[in-house]
């Protein structure tokens, strides 16, 4: 409806993926908000208590996604936020196939759920800038409307394509149903612990040969205030969600204090997979992909229908910076002495040879 | 027009005129080294300057008594006699202090603070990459040697070029190496009054090869697409095109100056959907860079390029055949085709592709008359 309007704030909400970061986050948030009457954090059967402390007022309940259908009926739910998607394969949990059966087969299972829920009225589905694929005859900045070129090479962005396509569907089955796809930049910010920050945090950052991608942020408090503006107000469709502004991929390292290492491209992926088969590093197709293409996004649509703008992508870095500099190679404190240094240097030089003639 | 009895007197063989004197007002820029001579004016005032630059700070008469020749050593901290004058000059960090006199020390100054800034990551890139401080201080510069001084480049018509909000620069494209592209940006650059940057649209090739691709964001290109375009025009820059793309440069030396189709008229609807005025621009000189004799085509697919050249000297010099002839160059911006009072045509084949004919005659006949001026490739 309009921005800022509060009346549709739900009643029941259910947040999937609370035992990973971002969901324990939205539902603790959710639950400490007085207009939501009960939030219940739904996630996968193997327990995993790193959030416990933060979930302390949400309903858990742990059921594989199969069993969601009745789950959603009988709770009267008003509001899904399905926000269980793994942007990156873990070998410990089975790797790229666990990944899409939970990308894929997850979101499948719960909108086929959300279907028959006959309360549900909200659905609120994180997705991901990288729905735009990746491709040379890119357009610089992706609008809402930009088809993706490419079919992406890497796992998660195919798996965003499948999950918005799902929801298209269920748009067409359910058009009495609000739902808002969130096309979420990748995360960064002081806290947020993810692949992307774990690359910038590498005191010596692998980069491709010949290419400087540009890159957009999104700081994470930035991405709990639109999740949670989209369940309490009435916000209907694809929204791209970053920080506005740009920083290269160069410049990023170079203000984190980092040291680049190109690498040439085929190098790279290969590498890649081989850090991967070997268990460490999480780093993918997805990712070389990012680094060689960069991704920008206009969010006009968001900040006119939210009435929000996010903190800009160089902001959200340096808040990131801030919490990360201890490993820090070159800091900005020895750039400015190396530079001084350097001047009164040749001043003397030049001073003695003045002297001499 | 004045040409024809002028020309022919002092260079005495040519049918046509040889610009001895080129009626542009360009004749001084040829070779401007601009620095010295300023640099020289601004501390007139004190003595003996030319030497000992360090000495020569009119604002601390202070140093003037205590300091002739030794007064320059000023940098050692050790000798206690020159102390004051460190303090005088109110610095407080560099040991020695910051004469505004001294040029060369200002120049290192801003030399090392430029390095820091890009070591430390501090300047800004727009949306589609462009780094306009890189731009200038890097790029630019380079173009600048090419286009003064290699290629001789004359502009006229930079007043067509609108001083601020959006505009659609239509070119010819030619020289097997999209030379003529860069040559162009940097050149309006300098010459236009508001010193306004063009921002170019490239061919999708440019943004698949590494490092290339990056120079191109860098400088401000992005690839060729209506949504860029429109973008673009839209956030009111200057926009360069190219509408014979591969055709244009990739032509044989003998169809030198022989305008290619332009594809579909991409560039009218974007500047149509935008309301934009087109400026068509036609540049004499590229054809003559790296003359292109023959096509191996099989070696073209091969590499996947949209040709291989055979030039006087590309394959057989190696590196040396990269170095581009040093052909005459004229560029000449024409009046602007307004296009407000069409936008709602934007999506009609035929408004589009009768725009596209009137631009690409403009140019065509533009770069006739252009010719007609510069009979000998290689003169002055």
């Amino acid at each position: 409806m309009t921005p800022g309007s509060t009346s549709g704030a739900p009643g029941v909400v259910v947040v999937t993926g609370v035992g990973r970061y971002l969901g324990a986050h939205v539902a603790a948030r959710l639950a400490a908000d007085p207009r939501i009457e009960r939030v219940i954090g739904v996630d996968a059967p193997e327990p995993g208590a790193e959030f416990t402390d933060l979930l302390d007022r949400v309903e858990r309940i742990r059921v594989d996604p199969g069993s969601l259908g009745g789950l959603l009926a009988d709770l009267d739910v008003d509001a899904v936020v399905h926000l269980a998607l793994v942007s990156a394969p873990d070998q410990q949990h089975g790797g790229r196939s666990a990944m899409k059966d939970q990308n894929v087969i997850g979101t499948m299972q719960l909108l086929a759920a959300c279907q028959r829920a006959p309360r549900l009225r909200k659905l609120v589905v994180r997705s991901s800038t990288a729905a735009y694929g990746v491709s040379f005859r890119d357009p610089a900045v992706f609008t809402e409307e930009t088809e993706p070129r490419e079919v992406p090479r890497g796992g998660f962005g195919r798996d965003i394509l499948d999950v918005e396509g799902y929801v298209r569907g269920f748009r067409r089955r359910r058009a009495d149903v609000t739902a808002t796809v969130l096309r979420f930049a990748p995360f960064i910010g002081s806290t947020a612990d993810t692949t992307l920050t774990r690359y910038f945090a590498q005191p010596f950052v692998p980069t491709v040969f010949g290419r400087d991608p540009r890159l957009q942020f999104l700081h994470f408090d930035d991405a709990l205030e639109v999740l949670h503006r989209s369940i309490v107000e009435d916000h209907p469709g694809t929204y791209n969600v970053a920080g506005p502004g740009v920083l290269s991929l160069s410049q990023a390292i170079r203000r984190a204090g980092r040291v680049a290492v190109p690498v040439l491209e085929p190098g790279l992926s290969g590498a890649a997979a081989l850090a991967r088969t070997m268990g460490f590093g999480r780093y993918g197709l997805d990712q070389v992909d990012l680094f060689v293409h960069g991704r920008v996004v206009d969010t006009t649509r968001l900040e006119q229908e939210y009435g929000f703008t996010p903190r800009s992508t160089a902001a959200a870095f340096d808040d990131f910076i801030r919490a990360h500099h201890g490993g820090a190679v070159l800091s900005r404190g020895q750039l400015a002495a190396a530079e001084q240094l350097v001047l009164d240097g040749i001043r003397q030089v030049r001073a003695a040879v003045r002297e001499r003639s | 027009m004045t040409g024809p009895t002028q020309g022919r007197e002092p260079a005495g063989m040519g049918p046509f005129d040889v610009p001895a004197g080129p009626p542009v007002p360009d004749a001084e820029p040829a070779r401007r080294n601009g620095h010295r001579p300023a640099s020289r004016l601004a501390p007139a005032g004190t003595p003996g300057d030319e030497v000992d630059t360090a000495t020569d700070d009119p604002a601390t008469p202070s140093d003037n008594p205590a300091g002739d020749e030794v007064d320059t050593a000023t940098d050692e901290p050790a000798s206690g006699g020159v102390a004051p004058t460190g303090g005088g000059a109110g610095d407080t960090g560099p040991t020695v202090p910051d004469r505004p006199g001294d040029q060369w020390d200002r120049r290192v100054a801003n030399g090392l603070a430029f390095l820091r800034r890009r070591l430390a990551g501090d300047y800004e890139v727009d949306e589609f990459g462009f780094d306009p401080e890189l731009t200038d201080a890097v790029f630019h510069p380079l173009l600048r040697l090419l286009y003064r001084d290699w290629f001789r480049t004359e502009v006229s018509g930079v007043e067509h070029v609108p001083v601020d909000g959006p505009a659609l620069v239509v070119g010819n494209h030619s020289g097997t190496v999209a030379l003529d592209a860069l040559i162009l940006s940097a050149a309006l650059h300098d010459k236009h009054p508001a010193h306004r940057y063009l921002r170019l649209l490239g061919a999708d090739l440019v943004f698949r090869m590494p490092v290339v691709s990056e120079i191109a964001r860098k400088t401000g290109g992005t690839v060729a697409c209506n949504p860029d375009a429109e973008r673009l025009l839209g956030g009111g820059d200057l926009v360069g095109v190219f509408p014979e793309g591969f055709k244009g440069i990739g032509k044989l030396y003998a169809d030198r100056y022989k305008l290619q189709r332009f594809g579909r008229g991409g560039f009218v609807s974007a500047a149509l959907r935008t309301g934009t005025p087109i400026v068509p621009v036609a540049i004499v000189g590229g054809e003559e860079i790296y003359p292109m004799l023959a096509d191996i085509k099989p070696l073209a697919r091969l590499l996947k390029l949209p040709y291989f050249p055979v030039t006087p000297t590309f394959p057989w010099l190696g590196p040396l055949g990269m170095v581009p002839l040093p052909s005459k160059w004229l560029i000449q911006f024409c009046p602007p085709i307004p296009t407000a009072h069409l936008t709602d045509s934007a999506d009609d084949p035929l408004v589009v592709f009768n725009l596209a004919d009137q631009v690409r005659e403009t140019i065509q006949q533009t770069l006739h008359s252009l010719l007609e001026r510069r009979p000998d490739p290689f003169g002055p």
